[in-house]
């Protein structure tokens, strides 16, 4: 189990390096920065002084350098001019003999955000932390639900339950957010119908959650989740109550609640188990339409501004924050495979 | 015995299944009656309902399946009006259940310990505590070793044996009155059946379980039953006694049935195998008055086609009935009307051999990087020669290394070392893919399951051109289409089959075809690998002979893979006996299976359940199970159960692995024992009187 471990972390750490090398490599083509010599100089520089700009501010260097740079594991750059030292280590006004000769992302030191006007790292870390409160609900609200409808659908294949139920599933699916969540506000927050139960904006929920403006958001993802869950849930049950060990169980004299909840249950949830965790990447990116359709300023608006802007360090830091997740859910979901699953725990 | 209750009174049953389209009966005026401590047989072939009756007494027939009629009474309760909760406190309580397949019936996602404290936790609503001790007490009692160990087990950690124990040990938890028995060891080799038969006839002695026994093998049933039910086409067709009705048949079914299966105490020239012909009817096509009559030598028309069978009185034994009209009539001891035996072909020229043949596999490492890779071998030296139209048998149990043999030959594997020779020419290092069109045609197969091995999309004729086509026989499209219509000639099946699909086949119509396609290219030798054990047993005998037949008129090399004694004996001239991937015993059939033994054939011979009440056996019930091939025990590799390692000195058996040695002309035998004390081994299968 521990070799497993260990090799598992190898492996996401050799994952993460490829796939942020990727995203460094495509966020730093010439044209960005070319783009972003302009945007931080003068708009009308020309080709020379974006040439000259470049050097001066470490973007001519070899792609691996700047790479490595960035990373914390080259040494920062540094260049003179008229005197005055300045590098990617030094902050403006600090002298170059205080500074520290590497900072990337290793050190904690994650960029300067062009759009913010903010350190990346702060700026992640309150629209991260607004999304994973939304995402905190949607799951609170999502799994059990969906494990509960696709449990009671595959319990009795065919039975009636199973047909309202599994039609319900495949509706909700099948309904992106950008229809759902519109039909949601027009139903229960416009004066179109008038129920105005809940506040077709999460604006508010940023300072604070209420049922009354958060409800909304929540529901509007976690539908879209829910049926695919289910859907998978149903078919995983309904095929492990034809199973003999079922029918074992049943003719040891075990009532049916007691066949479903200590026999199914535990056999049927090895296979969903793996699509709930991959349900966490997808919502990173998935809360984008919903974020901006509530406008609720959360990690996917904060996607959508850096890419909009040619923020190259935020975007970067937007990469490692989702390779990352992508990576600890997999990790995750693997692990609790193992453990659901004793014939791969035990051999 | 009279005046007491039945435990189980089974009267008139009918049970149907419903599907959109129409009923189908499966289970017609069933009656049978089980008394307290009896073991009652239920004897037939798949398709012919026995199953449906062991659900219908456990009312447990899923959403289809009905009971249209009679009564089921247990302890004189009846069984067909009970509810939902009284059927629940019966269940697993008064009547348990053991299953065919014990990997499938045990949970795998619990630990054997939860799954048998259940029952009682269930039914007497004890503590978990108490629960898991009365289980520790009760694997013990089915002879597992280690029971703390086994509790906290998960059950893909046992071997198929110690699960069937687990599964027995379940049904046993909370003393049922009644054990329906469904196939228990059909999955399981003969050497482990043993075992397990042996347990259960003994907690059932000891508790005074009544059983309901069904099994297809009438020698288990025999071994096991004091009474016993033969079923045909959802019928009873014969109930009675176990020596009466095996003494004396009194149902054409069961007398048919009984001479198509092979023993292993006779040889064929003394007992010849005599088919049944034609199919098992479907359950909605079949015909008026008696089910059987299509297939009856004993048929007249007007009388047995004209009305329903009633069960009648037969043999004058109490309680022996027959669901035959013509019961008095018949003269039971007539011998079989013996179809013209042919002269045995004497053996040609050595057509292929194989000597110190070797195939080794190795494994992956484990899933999570735990482990390194090891060496499985599945094959050790492995010598062996076969002549022109002669029948090698190679029999031994899962895991022997018989079916790598066979993929060695074939060309599916390469062999790690040693040569096998055809015709002169080396083949061991030719895999299929490089061998020629002459060489494939001259060494064909016959596989194990005919269900899977025809193409569902393609016509029966077609797949048969193909493979002319593969061989390169026949210069047009014409030629091939008249040798294909030949074959089918060949293989007795009709020539319009040509043109049907392999799913409008029963399924030993689809192993002729695939005997079909394994001549079709006048192949010197055949490998048969378990050719007819998944076809039901009444159509068995006539696939063998047709094989035994064209093997003759071809003079082919036949090799014939099996684990059915029976049938190697009846078939062999020549038997080699594997175990752990050695070769342990080969000789002359007549060799094989009389003394001097290998003590494995020994222990294979004395396990078999063998159907004939005449027959004294000698029983040896083997230890623990086979080792594994990737752990394999040192020096011989049947030492870990052999009975006879205490007479071989000092530690040889442990250390090194003996020769194949000449005991006699022909006949090797790979132990340690000397020919003194080989000799003194008996004779495991005997005739009485």
């Amino acid at each position: 189990m521990l070799n497993f471990l260990v090799r598992r972390i190898l492996t996401m750490l050799a994952t993460a390096l490829v796939l942020t090398f990727m995203v460094f490599w495509l966020t730093n083509l010439p044209p960005n920065l070319e783009k972003l010599a302009k945007s931080e100089g003068n708009a009308r520089m020309t080709d020379a002084e974006v040439t000259s700009w470049l050097e001066r501010n470490g973007h001519a260097q070899p792609l691996l350098k700047r790479y490595g740079e960035w990373l914390g594991v080259a040494p920062g750059w540094t260049s003179e001019r008229g005197g005055v030292v300045s590098g990617r280590c030094i902050p403006r006004g600090a002298s170059p003999g205080d500074s520290a000769r590497f900072c990337g992302v290793l050190q904690g030191y994650w960029g300067q955000s062009t759009v913010f006007k903010a350190p990346v790292s702060e700026i992640i870390a309150t629209r991260l932390s607004l999304t994973g409160i939304l995402m905190f609900w949607v799951m609170v609200l999502m799994v059990p639900s969906a494990l509960l409808i696709g449990v009671l659908a595959g319990m009795r294949e065919g039975s009636k339950l199973d047909r309202v139920l599994s039609t319900a599933s495949i509706a909700t699916t099948a309904t992106p957010e950008y229809v759902s969540g519109v039909i949601l506000i027009a139903v229960f927050s416009s004066s179109m119908v008038g129920l105005k139960w809940f506040k077709g904006t999460a604006t508010s929920a940023m300072e604070g959650i209420s049922f009354e403006n958060f409800f909304l958001p929540v529901l509007t993802i976690a539908l879209y989740g829910m049926g695919y869950i289910a859907r998978m849930t149903r078919a995983s049950m309904s095929e492990v109550m034809t199973a003999q060990y079922i029918r074992t169980a049943r003719l040891k004299g075990a009532s049916f609640g007691r066949v479903v909840m200590r026999h199914a249950l535990r056999n049927a949830l090895i296979a969903p188990f793996t699509v709930i965790m991959l349900q966490f990447p997808w919502l990173l990116n998935g809360v984008v339409i919903v974020e901006t359709l509530f406008n609720f300023k959360g990690f996917g608006w904060t996607l959508v501004q850096a890419a909009g802007n040619n923020d190259i360090q935020l975007l970067l830091g937007c990469s490692v924050v989702a390779v990352a997740v992508v990576l600890v859910t997999q990790a995750i979901s693997d692990l609790g495979y193992v453990l659901l699953n004793p014939r791969i725990r035990v051999p | 015995m009279a005046d007491a209750t039945p435990i189980l009174e089974i009267e008139n049953l009918s049970i149907s299944f419903f599907t959109r389209r129409r009923e189908i009966p499966a289970v017609m005026d069933f009656s049978c009656k089980v008394m307290p401590g009896e073991a009652m047989g239920l004897v037939g072939e798949s398709g012919c309902g026995k199953s449906t009756v062991a659900l219908g007494v456990m009312r447990d027939l899923g959403r289809n399946g009905r009971i249209t009629g009679g009564s089921i009474r247990f302890k004189g309760r009846e069984i067909t009006r009970m509810g939902e909760r009284e059927l629940r406190a019966l269940r697993g309580r008064e009547i348990a259940m053991i299953y065919q397949e014990p990997m499938a019936s045990l949970n795998p996602a619990m630990r054997i310990g939860a799954q048998l404290a259940e029952v009682p936790m269930i039914h007497e609503r004890i503590g978990r505590d108490e629960a898991l001790a009365r289980a520790r007490a009760i694997i013990e009692d089915v002879r597992l070793p280690d029971p703390d160990r086994i509790l906290q087990a998960w059950p893909h950690q046992l071997s198929g044996g110690q699960q069937q124990r687990i599964v027995i040990a379940m049904a046993l938890m909370s003393r049922p009155s009644l054990l329906i028995l469904d196939e228990p060891t059909t999955a399981l080799d003969v050497t482990v059946e043993a075992g397990i038969v042996d347990l259960v006839r003994d907690l059932a002695e000891r508790q005074g379980t009544s059983m309901l026994f069904i099994s297809h093998n009438l020698g288990l049933v025999l071994d096991v039953c004091d009474r016993l039910c033969v079923m045909y086409s959802g019928e009873a067709v014969e109930t009675g006694g176990v020596t009466e009705v095996f003494s004396d048949m009194r149902h054409p079914y069961t007398q048919a049935l009984f001479r198509s299966i092979p023993l292993p105490g006779a040889d064929k020239s003394a007992r010849p195998l005599v088919a049944i012909p034609g199919n098992l009817p479907l359950p909605h096509e079949r015909p008026p008055g008696c089910n059987f009559g299509p297939r009856c030598d004993h048929f007249v028309a007007g009388r047995c086609d004209a009305q329903g069978i009633p069960m009648l009185p037969a043999g004058g034994a109490p309680r022996h009935h027959s669901r035959c009209i013509r019961v008095d009539e018949i003269d039971w001891n007539a011998p079989p009307a013996l179809a013209a035996t042919a002269e045995p072909t004497p053996p040609g020229e050595v057509v292929i051999e194989a000597s110190d043949l070797r195939k080794y596999y190795q494994t992956a490492p484990g899933l999570f990087g735990g482990g390194t890779a090891r060496i499985v071998k599945a094959n050790e030296q492995i010598d062996f020669s076969a002549r022109a139209g002669e029948t090698l048998a190679i029999v031994g149990e899962s895991g022997c290394g018989k079916s790598t043999l066979a993929k060695v030959l074939m060309g599916l594997e390469v062999a790690s070392a040693g040569t096998v020779t055809l015709n002169g020419e080396q083949i061991q290092a030719l895999p299929v893919e490089r061998r020629g069109a002459a060489l494939i045609a001259s060494l064909q197969m016959v596989f194990q399951n005919p269900f899977d091995t025809l193409n569902p999309s393609m016509a029966v004729g077609a797949q048969i051109i193909r493979a002319l086509e593969i061989f390169r026989i026949g210069s047009s499209a014409g030629d091939r289409h008249d040798r294909m219509l030949n074959l089918l000639d060949l293989v007795r099946l009709p020539r319009e089959f040509a043109a049907r699909k392999p799913r409008q086949l029963s399924g030993g119509q689809k192993q002729r075809v695939g005997i079909a396609r394994a001549f079709a290219g006048e192949a010197k030798v055949v490998v048969a690998d378990e050719p007819v054990s998944a076809l039901d047993v009444s159509v068995q005998a006539a696939v063998t002979d047709l094989l035994m037949e064209i093997q003759r008129k071809n003079r082919t090399t036949l090799l014939f893979i099996s684990h059915d004694l029976g049938l190697v004996r009846y078939l062999g001239d020549r038997v080699l006996v594997m175990y752990l991937g050695h070769v342990v015993e080969i000789g002359s059939t007549d060799q094989v299976f009389a003394p001097p033994y290998h003590p494995y054939t020994e222990a294979l011979l004395s396990a078999v359940p063998v159907a004939d009440p005449r027959v004294n056996r000698k029983r040896i019930v083997l230890q623990g199970d086979v080792p594994s091939a990737m752990t394999p025990p040192p020096g011989c590799p049947f030492q870990t159960r052999c009975r006879w390692k205490p007479q071989v000195p000092g530690d040889l058996c442990e250390s090194v692995v003996p020769e194949l040695r000449r005991v006699a002309s022909g006949h090797r035998v790979k132990c340690h024992l000397t020919d003194a004390q080989l000799a003194t081994m008996e004779p495991v299968i005997e005739m009485a009187g």
